[in-house]
């Protein structure tokens, strides 16, 4: 079966044990079309990944393998790990002194835990979209050109063709191209995470995180960043983290039930959700608990 | 709002009741509350204007019988009917210079170090003394400069100075009224400087922990450096505040009196040549000369001086809401 | 215009910045911010130090008893108590004056004016007068009260004084109040009682650690204030003598701390040079001491 934990079921235990995932593709499992799991490139290879917030650990040995150019769902209830894992791909949670990770996250082939990774190069790689929409301090076209001026030398005129190309794909540029100098957040809520997605994309990363990006927005909006979203996937490797189920369900290709810190189910996301084998998963999507 | 009806559309008895009871009562002590807070209020304006009109009806006589010869001449002897107070003027000016260039690099730096850098514990406790350390009177500052800072600027710092190439430099170089350098508008403008540090440290720092997380983590996000996101990100966001603290730093420096009063030399008839020299400000003048004021006209002229502060002081903080204006409007509005 | 713009995901069209740059000077800062700051820091933490040596030799039994010396050769006797009894008494005068006015002040702009045009020129001008250098204000002071009457008092003192608290007061209240949430306020008037009811009994109490901080604050500050006494309640050698006549608050000059440490400083002589660091550290003292002990008592729920 696809999953990566497979729980005690004749325990009353709610923690599952860890296995060593077995993936193995059947005929009614697969994602959309045809779809080998195995075959598809992983951009993110995640094994037994450990996490500490001080002495409390809040993930316990997550393994499981972010494909190259789908959509990933996280889904599970409040405080399960799910923002706590995503936020080991990019290393963001080396502000706090306190938190730490253990374990191993391979992108293209290092380990990115490790003290020799270069942050830098590594966010370049990896953006973040928040649950709130955090413009910067200044105009819209500074925003989105952000991280084209710091990684990058560019002559002026490619840098605005960039800016505009970045607010094309993130299909707010008909309504910013008037506002180009004003600042990032007089724009309405929903316009700021599309800006806050133009600007993750205009440095062209490889990976994007959203961290329940729409659950601060309003449903029009957030309909538009699902759209996005599946636009976005033929470049990007998207995770997404949501507490919406039908999101999930509409948005990805393959989705990762988290509880209590561990991944209970990983698969493709027609299977979670009509067919899953976790007692817990169905609990979860049909609304029992969470 | 929700709350509101909540409230008002309580449980029906206590609200019925006290309505009940407060029926026919005498409803005089809300208008009078409301005229009482009021004049309050407007006393606190009043005493603005009061304040303008003393100055000016007082030194009337000053204005009039010396004009804009206070402005721009330099001989300030009221016992021969002299009073020029461009000495004091430029003094004013150097040593508040003087006071900015070193502290408000200093301050942002230790607020930088207090948010950023250090472990979130020994920022507190260092931020809590910082405050403490703003409520120390001038007058301890004064005392601190006369006794510590001029001695060991003269004997040390000052000699060491002029023996390097530094000493040649015009502006450095001691001019015709040098007193040792201990004396002087460079003393004067450190001690200022410190005077007014803690403050604007105090507000920087806490305006920069005003910059919300979720912003931060998106600069860092984006592949910043800590140096980067401070720079790009954060001084934006903190900008009105700091800027304002800046300039209330400011306005204190040029105003302060007894910080200065012991230690600037108090040489009213010579222009200062160099930091180096002795000189003095609009306020130590007026007050280590005020005993001696003696005829009407010369304590006219000293009003006048005060007037020439307080108008210096106003246009400052009107710059200020004029630069703070322009700064909101460009990072989008953050106070 | 999407000739030149790169494919997605292929950087291999845009020229990189070196890293190495950066990080460089993300380093530099980092290490000239810790030299600098704490260089700033142990400046201040030496400040102290100092008051603190140089006072402490002063301070005994006869400092806080005996009042300031007016004969040049004594080396030892003779204290500040005059001057701090005349401190503590204009103080609390400009407190009289000035808390409760200010304090009303400030229940106009939280309560009535909030918005309006009159509230809004109120703050304004209250901004301005709290960046007024306090010897124009004594300047002012020496105007209003000691120019008409020709003699110099404690009271003129206390009115330039009260002068520097009353705006401090007016925002300060405004601030804490309107921190107050509107609940409260709908909730007490929505139970039929009075306005000023509902304001001074119920919001003032919610407000009262912070209010009661606030006025703290006020008065330890102007404690402190020197150039507004230099021309208003100058200074004596002698005790303060009742309310009139020229020995009196109202009638003459009137003994403080700060005027006489001021005096004592830039006197020759060395041991009234040594009275004036006792009195430094008295100030320093109490000033920290009542800003510790409002922390302490009123915002044990803020982080500090």
């Amino acid at each position: 079966m696809v999953g990566t934990t497979v729980t005690d079921q004749t325990s009353q235990q709610q923690t599952p044990t860890v296995v060593p995932p077995r993936l193995e593709v059947s005929e009614e499992r697969r994602a959309g079309g045809d779809e080998d799991f195995e075959s598809l490139p992983s951009q993110i290879s995640v094994h037994n990944l450990d996490f500490f917030y001080g002495k409390e650990q809040a993930l316990f040995a997550n393994t499981i393998e972010i494909k190259k150019n789908r959509v990933t769902a996280v889904i599970g209830p409040s405080g399960c790990g799910k923002s706590t894992h995503i936020r080991t791909y990019n290393r963001i949670f080396n502000l706090y002194r306190d938190q730490k990770a253990r374990g191993e996250i391979m992108m293209d082939g290092e380990n990115i835990l490790s003290s020799q990774t270069d942050l830098l190069e590594l966010r370049r790689k990896v953006g973040m979209i928040f649950q709130k929409p955090s413009p910067f301090p200044m105009t819209v076209f500074d925003n989105v050109a952000y991280g084209l001026r710091q990684h990058y030398k560019l002559k002026r005129g490619e840098l605005s063709d960039r800016v505009e190309h970045a607010l094309k794909r993130s299909a707010i540029w008909d309504e910013v191209k008037h506002k180009l100098n004003e600042p990032g957040n007089a724009l309405s809520g929903g316009q700021q995470q599309r800006l806050c997605i133009a600007r993750a994309i205009a440095s062209e990363p490889e990976v994007l995180l959203m961290d329940e990006p729409s659950s601060a927005i309003d449903p029009v909006a957030t309909a538009k960043i699902e759209e996005l979203v599946l636009e976005l996937k033929s470049n990007y490797t998207i995770v997404i983290v949501t507490h919406n189920m039908q999101q999930a369900a509409r948005v990805s290709d393959y989705t990762a039930f988290f509880f209590e810190g561990y991944i209970v189910e990983f698969g493709p996301t027609t299977q979670i959700f009509s067919n899953p084998v976790q007692k817990q998963t169905e609990e979860y999507i049909t609304g029992r608990f969470g | 709002m929700s709350t509101q009806t909540e409230y008002l559309a309580g449980p029906a008895g206590p609200r019925d009741a006290a309505k009940a009871a407060t029926r026919g009562r005498l409803r005089l002590g809300d208008p009078i509350f409301r005229v009482i807070a009021t004049i309050c209020g407007l006393i606190v304006a009043v005493s603005m204007f009061g304040l303008t009109a003393v100055l000016i009806v007082d030194s009337w006589p000053a204005i009039t019988g010396v004009g804009a010869k206070m402005l721009t001449t330099v001989a300030w002897e009221p016992s021969q009917g002299q009073y020029g107070a461009l000495a004091a003027l430029v003094g004013t000016a150097l040593s508040t210079i003087v006071a900015m260039v070193i502290a408000v690099p200093l301050a942002l730096v230790i607020a930088l170090l207090l948010v950023e850098l250090v472990h979130p514990t020994v920022g507190r406790v260092v931020g809590t003394a910082i405050e403490m350390l703003a409520a120390i009177p001038s007058i301890i500052f004064g005392m601190v400069g006369l006794f510590v800072v001029v001695p060991w600027l003269q004997a040390t710092v000052v000699p060491w100075l002029l023996n390097t190439p530094l000493g040649k430099v015009p502006g450095i170089k001691p001019g015709p009224s040098f007193a040792g350098g201990g004396l002087s508008v460079l003393t004067a403008g450190i001690v200022l400087a410190f005077m007014v540090l803690p403050f604007i440290t105090a507000v920087s720092r806490d305006v920069l922990r005003m910059v919300p997380q979720v912003t931060k983590e998106a600069g860092y996000g984006m592949g910043s450096t800590t140096w980067e996101v401070l720079r790009k990100i954060s001084l934006r966001y903190a900008n009105s505040g700091i800027v304002g603290a800046i300039f209330i730093g400011l306005g204190r420096a040029l105003g302060e009196t007894m910080a200065v009063a012991f230690i600037i030399g108090s040489v009213y008839n010579v222009l200062p040549h160099s930091l180096l020299d002795p000189g003095t400000t609009i306020a130590s003048l007026i007050a280590n000369t005020f005993s001696e004021a003696t005829s009407k006209l010369d304590v006219a002229a000293l009003i006048e001086l005060g007037l020439i502060l307080f108008l210096i002081t106003l246009a400052f903080q009107v710059l200020a809401q004029i630069w703070l204006r322009r700064v909101q409007r460009t990072t989008g509005g953050r106070a | 215009m999407t000739t030149t713009v790169a494919q997605a995901g292929n950087t291999g069209q845009m020229r990189r910045r070196p890293v190495a740059g950066r990080k460089l000077v993300d380093r530099l800062v980092k290490v000239s911010s810790w030299i600098a700051a704490w260089f700033g820091i142990f400046v201040m933490g030496f400040l102290v130090y100092e008051v603190i040596k140089r006072g402490i030799v002063a301070i005994n039994w006869d400092f806080f008893t005996q009042p300031t010396p007016q004969d040049a050769t004594m080396t030892s006797g003779g204290g500040m108590a005059n001057a701090i009894v005349g401190t503590l008494v204009i103080t609390l005068c400009a407190a009289l004056m000035a808390i409760p006015t200010g304090f009303l002040g400030g229940v106009y702009l939280a309560e009535f004016g909030r918005n309006g045009r009159v509230a809004t020129m109120v703050r304004m001008v209250a901004n301005v007068i709290m960046g007024v250098p306090s010897i124009v204000v004594g300047v002012f002071a020496f105007g209003i009260i000691v120019k008409p009457v020709q003699h110099y008092s404690g009271f003129a003192g206390s009115v330039a004084l009260a002068f520097i608290m009353l705006p401090v007061m007016a925002r300060t209240t405004e601030d804490i109040l309107n921190l107050v949430p509107n609940e409260l306020r709908e909730s007490g008037l929505a139970m039929g009682a009075p306005r000023w009811k509902v304001t001074l009994g119920v919001i003032c109490r919610a407000a009262r650690g912070g209010l009661i901080t606030g006025a703290t604050l006020a008065i330890v500050r102007v404690a402190g204030e020197t150039a507004p006494l230099l021309f208003t309640a100058l200074s004596s050698p002698y005790w303060m003598t009742g309310l009139f006549g020229p020995g009196g608050f109202f009638g003459g000059p009137v003994a403080n701390l700060t005027k006489t440490m001021f005096d004592f400083s830039g006197s020759p002589y060395s041991y009234w040079v040594q009275l004036a660091w006792g009195g430094a550290l008295v100030i320093i003292v109490a000033v920290l001491g009542m800003n510790i002990l409002v922390r302490l008592l009123f915002q044990r729920g803020k982080e500090w």
